[in-house]
């Protein structure tokens, strides 16, 4: 059993969003990074699915090298080894032919992702791969367990859940309920200051997607306050003033 | 030469996301002076509405292999018909199916691909589109520079507009690819409006103490049409299922309206319904951080404010 699992490396989640240069550029300024909370549940279902097998799950991360501390981590959480392509993952359809370049002569029997990442929030790098490779891929799985060759596995849909089988090599991205992540122990935080860590320079990719710039929302106009004896009255006031019910 | 866009259908009947992606797409259509081609995959009832949405002509795709979602199928077909019509732009909703169809439809495009777009674009000079980024904290201007571009419009980002005619429908036949795939079951939640499409939600935190008061909440929700939500830590206790969880780690939504009921308002919990048109809280401490990012607010104990507020929400929708 041979998987990937793809990590996307982002803010943490406290993190207030402000921009730099007239609003072209995230502010990095004071900014902590951390493993993107989906890939934690992608991984650690590799890992239950690959350990029993005696298989392998690899990290894989387009970034840069300020990135390797959140790639120590998945190795210390129990990946087995690591890949990251040395590049700024400047949009998903760009990392995704990264991924798919790199995977498409080892053979993998899964390649999983997270639903999305938290910070660019495409959530299609998952079906780009799969696309890329001519392989399925099957979005926000919340189930999947693999028996002789065949994996079972649930998905969310809009307002419900699918059940779905299907044979390896399969792309999956994790949704919540799949498991829940495992934390780093002492023997795990150990062993990954040895594990392999391949540096890979990135392929030529052109995918026509420019960032310009970013804006924050509007700030809201401030509160109205209605009094708790009376709601009624923001009854009222949504039907007639705000007008959306 | 013409923008094509995909008209997502559940239990036959198309979703209110797909009306919104037909009338984006003739808006997009009306100002490139091009047409709209609306593509119906599987089984749907009375095609041909979709013309009233702005739509000049709809393709209905049906057979054996469209019978139930499959990404790599849908998205193959899809992208057939786009190939065939020399499509420039495709629109799919931003939903759990959209998106793990417009990757695959990019890819077999050689497009650009956008998702979670959430206005129309500035065609002026270039293609320029508004996406959502970092939860809905902020939003991106990206600009699409292939031929041909695909983008996934989120729920309730733009108005339905319904001001054209039913449209002639003609049935496409294409051959479905072959997929290792197979869904052998579905376990939809009915009678219940899917939180990512919801125009009202009503959502609770850890103020309404525990499980065994949901059902004011649920009350709240099905006087105003509303759709059900929570925070983290309720759903991490299993007061709640996982899938009402919203929030940075959760789902983000944009509806018209959301009631937050015994929520503090954290910044993680913020991030995914800060998009929403209109925000209401009501929570018994009146320097709960929520109250800054409100619209209406109520400082009481939910305990006494929901019983009011349900015969009131009641007497309101019943008038
Ligand atoms: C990595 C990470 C990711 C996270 N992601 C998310 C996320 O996606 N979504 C999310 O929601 N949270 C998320 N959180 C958690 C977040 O930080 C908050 O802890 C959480 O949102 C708090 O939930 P709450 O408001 O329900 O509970 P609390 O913070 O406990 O607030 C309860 C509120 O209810 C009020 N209250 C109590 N009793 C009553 C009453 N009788 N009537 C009226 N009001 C009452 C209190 O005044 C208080 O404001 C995340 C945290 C981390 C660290
Ligand atoms: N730079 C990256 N390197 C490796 N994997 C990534 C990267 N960005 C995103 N991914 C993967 O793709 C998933 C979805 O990301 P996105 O499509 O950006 O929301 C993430 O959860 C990761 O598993």
């Amino acid at each position: 059993m041979k998987i990937l699992v793809c990590m996307s490396v982002v803010p943490d989640t406290t993190t207030k969003i402000t921009f730099t240069d007239n609003n072209t550029r995230f502010n990095t300024a004071g900014v902590q990074y951390i493993m993107n909370p989906y890939d934690e549940l992608a991984l650690t279902k590799a890992l239950d699915i690959a350990e029993p097998a005696g298989g392998t799950a690899t990290i894989i991360h387009v970034g840069p090298a300020d990135s390797e501390p959140a790639i120590r981590k998945a190795l210390s959480m129990g990946a087995t080894d690591a890949v990251r392509i040395n590049a700024e993952p400047l949009d998903a359809q760009f990392v995704a032919a990264q991924i798919a370049d790199w995977a498409k002569d080892k053979a993998f029997d899964m390649i999983l992702t997270g639903r999305e990442s938290i910070d660019y929030n495409g959530g299609v790098v998952c079906p780009l791969i799969g696309a890329m490779l001519n392989i399925p891929s099957i979005q926000v799985i919340t189930k999947l367990e693999v028996n002789a060759g065949t994996a079972t596995i649930e998905r969310d849909i809009d307002g419900g859940r699918e059940i779905m089988t299907c044979t390896m090599p399969f792309a999956a991205s994790a949704q919540k309920d799949l498991c829940e992540p495992r934390i780093p122990n002492m023997r795990g935080i150990m062993a990954a200051r040895t594990k392999p860590l391949a540096v890979v320079e990135p392929v030529s990719v052109k995918t026509g997607v420019e960032y310009q710039s970013f804006e924050l929302p509007q700030p809201k106009q401030g509160v109205r306050m209605i009094s708790a004896d009376a709601p009624e009255e923001l009854i009222h006031l949504l039907r007639n003033e705000a007008k959306v019910i | 030469m013409s923008i094509f866009v995909f008209a997502e259908s559940s239990d036959n009947q198309y979703k209110k996301s797909s009306f919104e992606a037909v009338s984006y797409a003739a808006e997009v259509a009306g100002k490139t002076g091009t047409t709209v081609t609306a593509v119906s995959i599987g089984k749907a009832d009375n095609a041909a509405q979709l013309g009233e949405y702005g739509a000049n002509t709809v393709i209905s795709i049906n057979g054996p292999a469209f019978d139930s979602f499959n990404s790599e199928i849908y998205a193959a077909a899809f992208a057939e018909v786009c190939k065939q019509g020399n499509a420039s732009v495709a629109v799919i909703s931003n939903t759990y199916c959209g998106k793990a169809m417009a990757g695959r439809v990019a890819v077999a495009l050689n497009a650009s691909l956008a998702s979670n777009v959430v206005d129309y674009p500035d065609t002026s000079n270039g293609f320029l589109v508004k996406r959502g980024v970092f939860s809905g904290k902020a939003f991106a201007y990206v600009n699409l520079t292939s031929q041909v571009k695909v983008l996934a419009l989120t729920p309730n980002s733009v108005e339905i507009k319904k001001n054209g005619s039913a449209a002639v429908v003609t049935s496409q036949s294409v051959a479905a690819v072959s997929s290792t795939c197979t869904v052998t079951g579905t376990n939809k939640i009915t009678g219940k409006i899917p939180l990512t499409e919801a125009e009202v939600v009503v959502s609770a935190g850890r103020g309404m103490k525990g499980p065994e008061n949901w059902n004011m909440v649920e009350e709240l929700a099905e006087a105003l049409g509303a759709a059900t939500a929570c925070s983290k830590p309720v759903s991490d206790m299993h007061w709640r299922p996982h899938s009402e969880h919203v929030g940075q780690t959760g789902i983000t939504i944009k509806p018209n309206l959301y009631i937050a009921i015994g929520i503090s308002g954290a910044i993680q919990h913020l991030a995914g319904v800060s998009s929403s048109k209109v925000i209401v809280v009501i929570n018994k401490d009146a320097e709960a951080p929520f109250f800054k990012a409100a619209d209406y607010g109520i400082v009481g104990d939910a305990f006494e404010v929901l019983p009011k507020l349900i015969q009131a929400a009641k007497s309101a929708t019943a008038s």
